[in-house]
């Protein structure tokens, strides 16, 4: 197995970069620099020489012994001066070394999943962790990697085990001392879990507004002051993250955090019945769009009705309210009313935020969406009675396997265990 | 070429050992069956019942193949019981209760007749080796007897002690010397072995029981066969008694438990957590005030009652304490003590699929030297080495058994991948294509595949051909037929007309719907015997799950069929981990479906395994 290492931070001009080195030969890497490698876990400053290119900085040196490392492998991480022309020195010396290679994108997680340091679970976490922008993004993600998901599907799964081992007990040792019928017992341990299926499932639409952000569209008839609304919110009331032209011209977008939530604010283009054929595409981009969005903020002019269906939470509020006395308008002219439809925007999203589940991204829930299913045919199947064990169980096997895919693999010996610990088996 | 004496040598004739003979016979190798004694040919030496759960679908398999153990239980079985009959098909397990006497009767008639097979009495005393190779045995008295290959089925021989209290006696089975000269030299190749334990009850005398104060429990009214051969019994049919243990029992078991070899400490085999002493009932299910005993006839003429579920390994006197406590049985008398018996089994990991020793050619093990318990699982092995060892005999390429054919492949597999850690027994759980591996399709999965490989009689085969032809042509009348939704929903049946078409066979699928709603739908239909429209409903009741399966199972057989050589160093190949190496190393997996079982494995470890087995092939092909 190759020796692999890579730059851990940030390319470019900063105050520290951290070359990280992973492999068998990890330790070597140190003889290139002409030091010793320092005692595991401890950190020392050491003066990097190599022998064709000389002094290359004074570095603090890091060791990790295999199997107490990240990646389970031993592991060297040198922190030097974040100058481009020391990390490339660097870089290229331990090029050069036979054996060693540049990780590939992802590397050094793969190996760490690869010696059981992190389950599949936590390596979806630690690439959303290290993508997290906002507060809400951090906390979600270092759930996945503290294991969280993986802390429930183990449950899931232990119900699930305890579940099999009372069907197939009544089919393996049918001529035993055992109960006939267990639909009761089986029944209740699978409604349990199926609602904490579903409690995922329907959370997990949250968590993946926390990971990719809510969007917040701005909807109403031409000239109402969308785009002027929209600079108001950018401009004063939050942090601006990034600021993107929509794929199409007629959609701008403007990523915010607010309250620790990732919020996209889009400006969509006016609203309103067209000849024009260009603007009529425009305008129904829009309309889908905003449709799909987390929340719309309507700016209504006159008394004319919405252009679009209002949906729950949804804001309606009195345009250009710098032009008229009526109170609750907002105007994004003068400012007024803006503060309070940040913070109704802001309570709105953090309640729904509290819904978020432990389910993080599509394969995941897919995988969790499929047990729930499946499970829920085996509970019918138990329903119906112990002349449908065996496809209740096949079911359940199904369901147990799909939640395979989130943690290990469930062995016939498991259930067997549960069956023998459970059951005086044996006339 | 060398001329041996004979083709396949069989030493033992249990369960393993005769199946074994007969396989490698049947294939058409001239085969010698070596006993001590005849009488010690098809002996039951534990519970008088062949099948259950898992073990009858064994012995589906094993009758499937043309094999012995089916025809001869069905001669021999006194009370026929078809498990979870109210179950679905894919769990029933044909059981039988089996007279001792007819039992070994028949199979000694059966070894008899069978040609190519002739029965050898003496002691094996050691094994002929040369080269690496085993090649034949030699006699006490010094006899040589020369053969291309060796099936040791010896059943609890290495090692083998009787624990009675704590009274020892070394031996295999009660009343048996040990033959310890062959026992030095396996130990002396220096297997990776283990021990086991496993326990008998007293054996009571039927006369001594008061049955009329006793429940009973009948044979089925239409007893179920194991053998596709067979249509009724032909012994006479009788009932087992039913009794249980109470908190008196409990006391005195509790009271004299250190006087139990298991729990005075004179045991340190690992005994089946599915076959408990009664003193590990008492103690681990500590709050059951009763447990059940069913009291087994060992046969029609033969008075001896084998109370199944209070094996112990007690002293005697404490026996008689306890079974005179129990209900019915205050009178009995013990013929034969209770006894747990420790042994030492070689690890199957070291066996390949085809039971042969790795790194040793020619000596192939079946049975409980394994690990196993059970005469099917047995007999099972006995088979499989049977027909490996005749296929060696002529130079044929061994046969394998997969996990998505068989019982038998689910049992090879587990135990040349896994080993054991206490007696090894089938249960249908172990099985994960459990709905298609039934008890009552083994011979749609085997029989043809028997007939390839020459160990199916002719008049075994007319019958099976037969018998798909019907099937064939009952299964063609119901794919061609049209089914609609609201034809089935008039006919009362829980379906929504959405005005689906189905197959005739699609419709067998949903539950509710039978044959006889089917048939009064289209007339063709009541063309076909009773046999076949109850094997096709079987068949067509899981066909949507077997459908979904189809995917894993064609890549579960394209990872059986990558083999991996025994001699592959895994070592060599770049990049895997060195705790994997040594796993692997250790484990040596026959294939990759095997590797990919093993603790730890990862996908992109396997993937580096495969690319180095290919490349390795590769150049194979460019040398040779």
């Amino acid at each position: 197995m190759d020796t692999i290492f890579a730059l851990a931070t940030v390319p470019g001009k900063s105050g520290v970069a951290v070359v990280r080195v992973s492999g068998p030969l990890a330790f070597e890497s140190c003889t290139l620099f002409g030091i010793e490698p320092p005692k595991a876990r401890q950190a020392a400053l050491r003066r990097l020489v190599h022998k064709d290119d000389g002094f290359l900085d004074e570095a603090l040196v890091l060791a990790f012994n295999g199997g107490a490392s990240f990646t389970g492998e031993p592991v060297v991480e040198f922190q030097l001066h974040g100058s481009i022309a020391i990390s490339r020195a660097v870089l290229e010396c331990l090029s050069k070394a036979p054996k060693f290679r540049p990780a590939e994108p992802g590397e050094f997680t793969r190996r760490a999943m690869d010696n059981g340091r992190l389950d599949l679970t936590q390596v979806e976490a630690l690439s959303d962790l290290i993508d997290a922008e906002t507060e809400a993004q951090r906390k979600q993600a270092l759930s996945g990697f503290s294991g969280h998901l993986r802390d429930q599907s183990e449950q899931w799964r232990s119900d699930l085990i305890a579940a099999l081992s009372l069907l197939e007990a009544t089919i393996d040792f049918a001529d035993e001392d055992v109960p006939v019928d267990v639909s009761e017992d089986v029944q209740s341990c699978l409604t349990g879990v199926v609602a904490s299926l579903d409690r995922e499932i329907d959370g997990y639409g949250v968590a993946e507004r926390i990971r990719d952000g809510f969007e917040v569209a701005i909807v109403g008839p031409p000239n109402a002051g969308k785009s002027t609304l929209l600079n108001a919110l950018a401009g004063r009331e939050a942090a601006i993250t990034s600021e993107i032209a929509g794929t199409t011209r007629d959609v701008i977008e403007v990523r915010m955090d607010l309250a620790g939530l990732p919020v996209t604010f889009l400006d969509t283009a006016g609203l309103r019945d067209t000849g024009d054929v260009v603007e009529a595409i425009g305008v129904q981009r829009a309309k889908e769009r905003a449709s799909l969005a987390d929340l719309r903020v309507f700016l209504q002019v006159g008394n004319e009705p919405p252009e679009l269906e209002v949906q729950s939470d949804d804001i309606i509020l009195m345009a250009k309210s710098d032009l008229s006395e009526d109170l609750g308008g907002v105007s994004g002219l003068t400012g007024k009313g803006v503060p309070e439809l940040v913070e109704r925007v802001k309570s709105t999203l953090v309640t729904r935020s509290t819904g978020a589940g432990l389910v993080l991204n599509a394969r995941q829930e897919e995988a969790v969406r499929e047990a729930r299913d499946r499970i829920k045919r085996s509970l019918s199947f138990t329903i119906n009675g112990i002349e449908f064990y065996d496809l209740a169980s096949v079911e359940l096997r199904l369901g147990i396997f799909a939640l395979e895919r989130l943690v290990g693999r469930v062995d016939v010996e498991d259930v067997l265990d549960n069956v023998f610990s459970s059951f005086c088996i044996g006339k | 070429m060398k001329q041996f004496d004979f083709d396949v040598l069989v030493v033992g004739g249990g369960h393993a050992g005769c199946e074994a003979a007969h396989a490698a016979a049947r294939s058409g190798a001239k085969t010698a069956l070596v006993t001590l004694n005849e009488a010690g040919i098809g002996v039951m030496s534990c519970n008088p019942a062949i099948g259950g759960l898992g073990k009858g679908h064994l012995v589906r398999e094993i009758d499937a193949l043309d094999g012995v153990m089916g025809r001869v239980a069905d001669k021999a079985g006194i009370q026929f019981r078809l498990l979870n009959r109210r179950k679905g098909p894919a769990v029933q397990g044909p059981r039988a209760q089996a007279d001792r006497a007819i039992y070994r009767n028949e199979m000694l008639r059966e070894t008899k007749q069978r040609e190519n097979l002739q029965i050898v009495i003496g002691e094996v005393e050691d094994l002929i080796i040369e080269k690496n190779k085993v090649s034949g045995i030699v006699l006490a008295g010094g006899e040589k007897v020369t053969s291309n290959s060796v099936i040791l089925t010896t059943g609890t021989f290495l090692r083998g002690v009787i624990h009675i209290g704590d009274r020892q006696i070394p031996g295999g089975r009660m009343g048996e010397k040990p033959s310890t000269k062959l026992a030095d030299r396996l130990y002396s190749f220096d297997l990776a072995l283990g021990r086991l334990k496993t326990g008998t009850p007293p054996r009571l005398d039927g006369r001594t029981i008061d049955w009329d104060s006793l429940g009973t429990q009948p044979g089925d009214d239409e007893p179920v066969m194991f053998s596709f051969m067979s249509e009724m019994p032909s012994a006479p049919q009788v009932s087992c008694g039913i009794t249980e243990t109470n908190e008196k029992t409990h006391d005195i078991i509790r009271g004299n438990l250190e006087r139990s070899a298991m729990y005075g400490g004179h045991i340190e085999g690992v005994g089946p957590r599915y076959c408990p002493s009664i003193e590990d009932k008492v103690v681990r299910f500590a709050d059951k005030t009763s447990h059940q005993i069913f009291l087994e006839p060992e046969g029609v003429n033969d008075h001896t009652v084998y109370p199944n579920g209070i094996s112990t390994s007690l002293p005697e006197d404490i026996q008689e304490d306890y079974v005179h406590s129990i209900k019915g049985l205050e009178q009995a008398t013990i013929l034969q003590p209770g006894y747990a018996i420790e042994y030492d089994y070689v690890d199957p990991r070291s066996l390949n699929l085809y039971l042969s020793l790795k790194g040793l050619s020619g000596l192939y093990l079946a049975g409980q030297i394994n690990g196993t318990t059970g005469y099917e699982e047995a007999a099972a092995q006995g088979l499989v080495a049977g027909l490996n060892a005749a296929r060696r005999a002529k130079n044929l390429d061994p046969v394998t058994f997969s996990r998505a054919d068989s019982y038998i492949g689910v049992m090879i597999d587990d135990l040349t991948s896994r080993g054991v850690t206490e007696p090894y027994r089938m249960f249908t759980s172990r099985a994960e294509y459990r709905l298609s591996l039934r008890a009552d399709n083994a011979d749609q999965r085997l029989t043809q595949m028997g007939v390839g490989l020459g160990c199916v009689s002719a008049e075994r085969r007319r019958q099976f051909e037969a018998k798909m032809e019907r099937l064939e042509a009952a299964k063609t009348c119901l794919d061609a037929m049209q089914v609609t939704s609201s034809q089935l929903a008039e006919a009362g049946l829980p379906v929504s007309k959405d005005g689906s078409r189905r197959s005739g066979f699609e419709a067998l699928a949903i539950e509710a719907v039978t044959w006889d709603v089917l048939e009064q739908l289209n007339s063709d239909l009541g063309g076909f015997d009773v046999a076949t429209k109850d094997q096709l409903s079987k068949d067509a009741l899981y066909s949507n799950y077997i459908e979904r399966q189809k995917k894993d199972i064609e890549a579960l057989r394209r990872d059986e069929a990558q083999a991996i050589p025994e001699i592959f160093d895994f070592n060599v190949v770049n990049g895997l981990s060195n705790e994997l190496k040594q796993k692997l190393t250790s484990a040596r997996p026959s294939n990759i479906a095997q590797a990919s079982r093993i603790d730890g494995m990862t996908p992109s470890a396997l993937l580096l395994v495969l690319s180095s087995l290919r490349r390795m092939q590769s150049q194979a092909r460019a040398v040779g």
